[in-house]
């Protein structure tokens, strides 16, 4: 106890003393939060699309009308031919096209089947999609109207009436900052402790401390235990970066949000330990950190690409992701006001004990196996 | 634990460590007694860190056994590390920290309570010369300080045995001087001092040295006996006799 004390003390005066580190460690999780949440921002607005008009009528200009209604399509002026499309879409001046052919209102009033047309620039899969899905959107609602016009002479045979929980506005930042506070979460806090032990091999200071009687537990916990205060800082920082910036909900309660975050960067830092006692050097550990926590969590957690979406092997893997249920957890305490995790909390707890005791067991007490 | 003191201090039989192919101590029987200043010389790369590497408990022998303070060290090694000090080449010392946390944390690391702490990290940098320079940081000091705060380190917990790996290197003659000065000090408060130098006037000061090259010990006595039976008027003589060029 008394060794594991003093290594904390220590380590306490290594974090505070290298003002440098101390500074990137809070600064860097910060911009990444406005740098990412800005650019992951998957919400769409102002989409450009042309109109080409063959109708000239005011049923056809209504039509335009509703479609540009919303803030999520602009008018981006009218097209006299067909040739124009491709032209348009080489130059990005639109995304989307809506064609209107001759006849449009004479087929509206006389009940006769009416066509329009969308022309999609694939090139933009997500765009198309979006563009897609809202112009069908609003031709229902066209066709919803025309029904109720009609006086009950038409019905249509089914209608389907979706309403979005939790998140009514499809608000992207809402899904994304607590994939985003997973991910840079996990990357500072592997970073922290990657190097903790490492810099001692480096330095020779690990050589004088191993002919002392410490143990190797105490040692991991020893230098554990400070860097838990600059995680705490950190997921305290992005979180509210989240909450105040991209306005991200918070239906549930903070402390059970720190209490969830705490663990998470426990097997964060137990993690980066575990790196450090296995590798020779500063660089090979910081390496190891980057590629061992970005990649995976991104990929992997449900960050952006769902889960249930994913081929087997990589929902297999995918279990072995921390972030993939500190990410649950968060949506589930920020969107839908849960508290209690039974199973995820469970299984980040075998986490955190199992990287503690494999950094434990991992870490060379003799110079011959460092 | 009371024990009776052991017979040696250090003992070694058919001492050998490989590193893949090479053969960095081979075969080497050793006998220091309690309380004597026992130098350990040789060339660079003759063995005198790996010996005492494996002596400390971090480098496990390939072949024979030693015994520290009458302990077998491959099966009593936590014990061991409680009786010894260890002072490696490169100062092992902490930049960041001042004099006095640099000692506080050996302390700590040594299992020394609060107030035992405080006690011998007073009489140590006492004893040292550094009281004035508690509160400033290593690279404030000249070299000859940094090594007396490493060897300071190194004996807070009241070693029984002393394994200094050329504590002097660097450091100029005045400082030397100074620094044998203490361990003199150390070695009369009873502990035994293993000492490995390539300074061949600093072996003229201990008790008894033993020459190795290349992984073997080539010769062992006293400066006068062996300057005696090589007829020879230096310890540098002797050394350019028994160590094939």
């Amino acid at each position: 106890m008394r060794r594991m004390l003093a290594i904390a003390t220590k380590e306490f005066y290594h974090i505070i003393r290298d003002v440098r580190s101390l500074a990137l460690a809070v600064a860097m999780p910060l911009m990444m939060v406005f740098l990412y949440g800005y650019a992951l921002d998957m919400e769409m607005k102002n989409l450009p699309v042309g109109v080409l008009d063959d109708d000239h009528s005011p049923a056809s200009r209504d039509l335009v009308r509703r479609m540009t209604a919303g803030h999520f399509i602009v008018d981006a002026g009218r097209l006299e031919s067909r040739a124009e499309v491709d032209r348009g879409f080489r130059r990005d001046k639109f995304r989307a096209v809506l064609v209107i052919p001759q006849g449009y209102q004479r087929a509206l009033s006389s009940n006769d089947l009416a066509f329009v047309q969308i022309l999609v620039d694939g090139a933009d899969g997500t765009t198309a999609a979006a563009v897609n899905n809202y112009l069908n959107a609003v031709i229902a609602m066209m066709n919803r109207d025309l029904v109720r016009a009609s006086g009950g002479r038409m019905t249509p045979p089914l209608e389907l009436r979706a309403r979005t929980w939790y998140n009514p506005e499809l608000a992207s930042a809402h899904f994304i900052v607590p994939g985003l506070a997973a991910v840079i979460l996990i990357m500072i806090c592997v970073l922290l402790t990657s190097i903790a032990i490492t810099r001692e091999k480096e330095t020779g200071t690990m050589e004088q401390m191993l002919t002392t009687p410490v143990h190797a537990w105490e040692v991991i916990i020893g230098k554990v235990v400070p860097y838990m205060g600059v995680g705490a800082l950190d997921a305290a920082l992005v979180l509210l970066a989240g909450r105040v910036v991209f306005g991200v909900p918070m239906a549930g309660s903070w402390w059970v949000l720190a209490a969830y975050s705490l663990l998470y960067v426990a097997i964060a830092l137990a993690l980066g330990l575990l790196i450090s006692a296995v590798t020779r050097t500063q660089r090979t550990a910081m390496t190891a950190a980057l590629m061992g926590t970005v990649m995976p969590t991104i990929m992997l957690s449900g960050f952006i690409f769902p889960i249930s979406s994913m081929p087997w092997p990589l929902q297999a893997l995918s279990h072995l992701i921390p972030a993939r249920y500190y990410i649950e957890i968060l949506r589930g305490i920020m969107l839908r006001g849960e508290l209690w995790f039974p199973k995820q909390l469970a299984i980040m707890c075998v986490m955190a004990f199992g990287l503690l005791t494999l950094a434990v067991r991992r870490f060379q007490s003799r110079l011959d196996l460092l | 634990m009371t024990r009776a003191q052991p017979e040696y201090a250090v003992l070694t039989r058919g001492l050998t460590k490989r590193f893949d192919n090479f053969t960095a101590v081979d075969d080497v029987d050793l006998a220091v007694r309690p309380r004597e200043i026992f130098g350990f010389l040789g060339a660079n790369g003759a063995g005198k860190t790996t010996t005492i590497r494996v002596l400390c408990g971090l480098l496990v022998p390939s072949a024979g056994e030693a015994w520290v303070d009458g302990l077998p060290i491959s099966s009593s090694a936590d014990q061991v590390k409680r009786r010894i000090g260890y002072m490696s080449q490169r100062f092992s010392l902490y930049m960041d920290l001042t004099i006095g946390e640099n000692l506080e944390f050996y302390g700590g690391v040594y299992g020394l309570s609060a107030p035992e702490i405080t006690e011998r990290g007073t009489a140590v940098a006492e004893q040292l010369g550094l009281s004035a320079f508690r509160d400033r940081l290593p690279s404030d000091l000249p070299p000859g300080y940094r090594q007396r705060l490493a060897l300071g380190c190194s004996v807070l917990h009241q070693p029984r045995i002393l394994f200094l790996d050329e504590p002097t290197g660097g450091v100029d003659p005045v400082a030397r001087r100074t620094f044998w000065d203490l361990i003199y000090d150390l070695s009369e408060g009873g502990a035994t001092v293993f000492v490995t130098t390539h300074y061949m006037d600093e072996a003229e000061y201990c008790g008894r040295v033993s020459i190795m090259d290349r992984g073997r010990i080539v010769a062992l006595g006293s400066p006068q006996e062996l300057k005696r039976s090589h007829g020879a008027v230096s310890m540098q003589d002797v050394f350019l006799k028994v160590v094939q060029p």
